[in-house]
């Protein structure tokens, strides 16, 4: 069988993902706002004797570096092996989309369109000329809706029809830069080997940018002396182009202006309007009006949350009474194995609690949270919220942009750092990188809800409980969110002065969500996903935990030491050893902390049933629990270090120990500082 | 007259005559569709104040007013590419 690779690439917001995931089968998450893709996701399709394997760059205006994730874009156009880029573009703004087209056109070999949303278009009374939009641009192209279920498979079989004999792009380009450019780039061919595709690219790209050229000719395999020669001419012609005023930051702009004026003059000769767009934009001024938009936009998040609170509940009950009531089955069966005690006891009380109580405590709110927040996201309810915030983030030194990765690490704190290649300047990206775990990540966001309604809604207002322990979640969000701009600023101010840099936002229309698919896929994916590493966690955790609690040195056991050991220190922050010594354990993952804190007062109490959240309450009363504990293992469950993965990413993605440091210690020293006035505050009340 | 896309009324269509911008913020302003000629209408302004939403090329996006004053408007669209 014949097999091909091909790059999907796009403006964002194009239904990009929606095609990768036609193709591929696969259930990659699709936001309705741009950055959504941040990482390359790759499927592969067989069809009609061929396997295509789809590689799904992120959603880029352009390839000509502006961000980090341009610059995977761009990378991966130029130096991944691929039979053929395919070009998703939206009908309702071609000319835009074309911009990107071109762009691509001039670095890829083989390039085909696919223009996605041709509905949309007519209902807005666009007619795009597929035909003589091929004619112009000299590459295939073909229209489609891609959420229907027909035209996917037209698009199928199109691509395996048309890769077994894709021909080379046309050469010569649909455009020329301008004059001086023009002869730069054809003087500088000529130290080249004759070639369709190179002789352009590389000359161009070598006046732009001599890093990548540098990188272009090692693919080539020049040899040394062709590539001396080529670099000391790509010199002259650099310094005779900057003689005439031409120096290189204009250049780019000049190369970015030829491609711009051609994408504007093709659409509008292959696209016809019928009737002019009367859009009111409704909706969006009522979600960023001056009196309501704010308020809005906490009423939706507190609204989550009070769903989220009050429907948890009653799942939780259930899985902690289902698990308890499968102990005796456990018990028999290593009995039937004939375990020793010690080994039975370590699996009992070791992994099996650990691992229930994680599941219980954790799955109901996430599975009734994330699947409401992922409708939201569907909606394209995440851009207003970075329009609306976007000059609080302004004052802090970076941008509104900085929600989006928040609301990511909302689901997970890795993600959100990801994220942060949304971000245009190293400034901005470095700082929501680092700031990114003040949002509380799923892992502890089920043990802020627990916590809120055992202390906070019970002990307050008891008729209203769920509202209340709602509305303290969201207070602490609220929290997190201002350390965020506050560390940010202090953040920018300390290490990056320079002027800030432009800022812009698309605002997709509002499309509606597909709630059934979208309901269902985010419980399979997210759900079931991040439960089964919260176990895989857990349950090494949980066999460790024990064995602490259950070895002893000199008549006391490895946990009560340790926790002896960090009681003093914790006591000033209004927790306890065993508390901090959770954190500390929970390093790997943020879900095993409660379960953590449960196991070691369970090894030296007697409490030992453990059916129902409220028995966890009177658990955690019993050791000296009240609400001032609550509240400061809140506060330094939210605002302490990153988790361990979260921690890896951060080295990966800024490529320094030293940002993975700081993100260790800026969030703990804020944690230590934020719980000690918190206690300081408490003990003077009481 | 060109003036500023940052002092124009919300409502108020007008055509983009040129960018003063330079370097990553021009090719991000051409790439987004403020190219010259194009009618451009500011839709609406966030609770704060900054950004302004703007209709372009059939897409809304959202500018600082610091941005916006790099983006040189005329009422007319005939004056626009002259």
């Amino acid at each position: 069988m014949n097999a091909y690779r091909i790059l999907l690439a796009g403006n964002p917001n194009v239904g990009k993902s929606t095609v990768f995931n036609a193709l591929t089968g696969l259930k990659q998450h699709t936001g309705n706002w741009s950055g959504k893709t941040v990482d390359l996701a790759c499927g592969t399709f067989c069809c009609d004797g061929v396997s295509v394997t789809v590689t799904d760059l992120p959603g880029t205006y352009s390839v000509i570096s502006n961000s980090a994730e341009e610059e995977i874009a761009r990378n991966a156009i130029l130096f991944e092996p691929s039979d053929l880029v395919l070009v998703v573009a939206d009908a309702t703004c071609l000319a835009r989309n074309l911009n990107l087209l071109l762009q691509i056109r001039e670095i890829a070999p083989s390039v085909a369109l696919c223009v996605n949303l041709m509905d949309e278009a007519e209902r807005k009374g666009i007619a795009v000329d597929l035909a003589q939009l091929e004619q112009a641009l000299r590459i295939p192209v073909i229209g489609i809706s891609a959420h229907r279920k027909r035209d996917l498979s037209r698009l199928k079989h199109w691509l395996t029809h048309l890769l077994p004999d894709m021909p080379m792009s046309d050469p010569s380009p649909p455009f020329f830069y301008p004059k001086p450019i023009e002869d730069a780039m054809v003087r500088l061919a000529s130290y080249l080997p004759p070639s369709d595709f190179s002789e352009r690219v590389l000359p161009l790209k070598a006046l732009d940018n001599p890093a990548i050229a540098a990188q272009l000719l090692d693919a080539l395999s020049i040899g040394n002396r062709e590539r001396c020669a080529f670099l000391s001419a790509v010199q002259t012609e650099r310094d005779a182009l900057s003689a005439q005023g031409i120096s290189p930051v204009h250049l780019r702009d000049m190369v970015v202006e030829s491609i711009v004026a051609t994408s504007n003059r093709i659409a509008a000769a292959h696209t016809r309007v019928r009737t002019p767009a009367s859009h009111t934009y409704k909706w969006d001024k009522i979600l960023t009006s001056r009196r309501f938009g704010i308020l809005i936009m906490l009423g939706f998040l507190g609204l989550l949350l009070w769903i989220t609170v009050c429907g948890a509940n009653l799942p939780s009950q259930l899985l902690f009474s289902l698990f308890e009531g499968f102990t005796p089955y456990l018990s028999a069966f290593w009995n039937f194995l004939h375990l020793p005690p010690f080994f039975a006891s370590l699996l009992t009380d070791g992994v099996y609690h650990t691992v229930s109580w994680v599941t219980a405590v954790m799955l109901p709110p996430m599975a009734i949270f994330f699947p409401l927040f992922t409708l939201l996201e569907d909606l394209g309810f995440l851009p207003r919220l970075a329009f609306n915030m976007d000059r609080c983030f302004c004052s802090a030194g970076t941008c509104g942009k900085q929600a989006l990765t928040m609301c990511m690490g909302l689901g997970c704190n890795a993600v959100g750092v990801t994220g942060c290649r949304i971000f245009s300047s190293e400034r901005e990206r470095l700082a929501a990188m680092i700031t990114n775990c003040f949002i509380p990540c799923n892992g502890r966001f089920s043990m802020l809800i627990t916590l809120s309604s055992l202390f906070l809604g019970t002990a307050l207002l008891p008729s209203a409980q769920s509202l209340v322990s709602a509305l303290f979640i969201l207070c602490f969000i609220l929290i997190g969110t201002a350390v965020t701009l506050g560390v940010t600023k202090l953040f920018t101010l300390c290490f990056f002065r320079e002027d800030p840099v432009g800022f812009s936002l698309e605002l997709p229309p509002f499309r509606k969500p597909k709630i059934g698919e979208t309901l269902l896929c985010s419980l399979v994916d997210r759900t079931v996903k991040i439960l089964v590493r919260a176990i895989r966690v857990s349950a090494p955790a949980g066999a460790v935990i024990w064995l602490m609690a259950n070895i002893t040195v000199c008549g006391e056991s490895i946990l009560q030491l340790c926790a002896g050991f960090l009681d003093p220190f914790a006591r000033l922050m209004g927790m306890d050893g065993i508390i901090l010594l959770a954190f500390l354990l929970a390093l790997p993952a943020n879900e095993i902390v409660l379960p953590i804190i449960l196991m070691g007062y369970l090894s030296v109490g007697t409490f030992t049933d453990m059916a129902s959240t409220a028995a966890i309450g009177s658990l955690l009363t019993q050791n000296g629990w009240d609400i001032g504990t609550a509240v400061c293992v809140m506060l330094f469950s939210l605002l302490h270090f990153p988790c361990g993965t979260t921690l890896l990413t951060l080295y990966k993605e800024s490529g320094s120990i030293r940002w993975m440091f700081l993100g260790f210690l800026i969030p703990t020293a804020c944690a230590v500082l934020v719980c000690m006035i918190c206690n300081g505050i408490f003990s003077l009340l009481v | 007259m060109p003036v500023t896309l940052a002092s124009t009324s919300l409502g108020e269509r007008v055509y983009i005559h040129c960018l003063t911008a330079t370097g990553t913020m021009r090719r991000r302003l051409l790439d987004l569709g403020f190219t010259p000629g194009n009618s451009i209408v500011p839709l609406y302004r966030s609770p704060l104040g900054d950004p302004t939403a703007y209709a372009v090329m059939g897409t809304v996006i959202a500018l600082r007013r610091a941005d916006a004053e790099t983006v040189l408007v005329v009422p007319h669209q005939e004056e626009a590419r002259s």
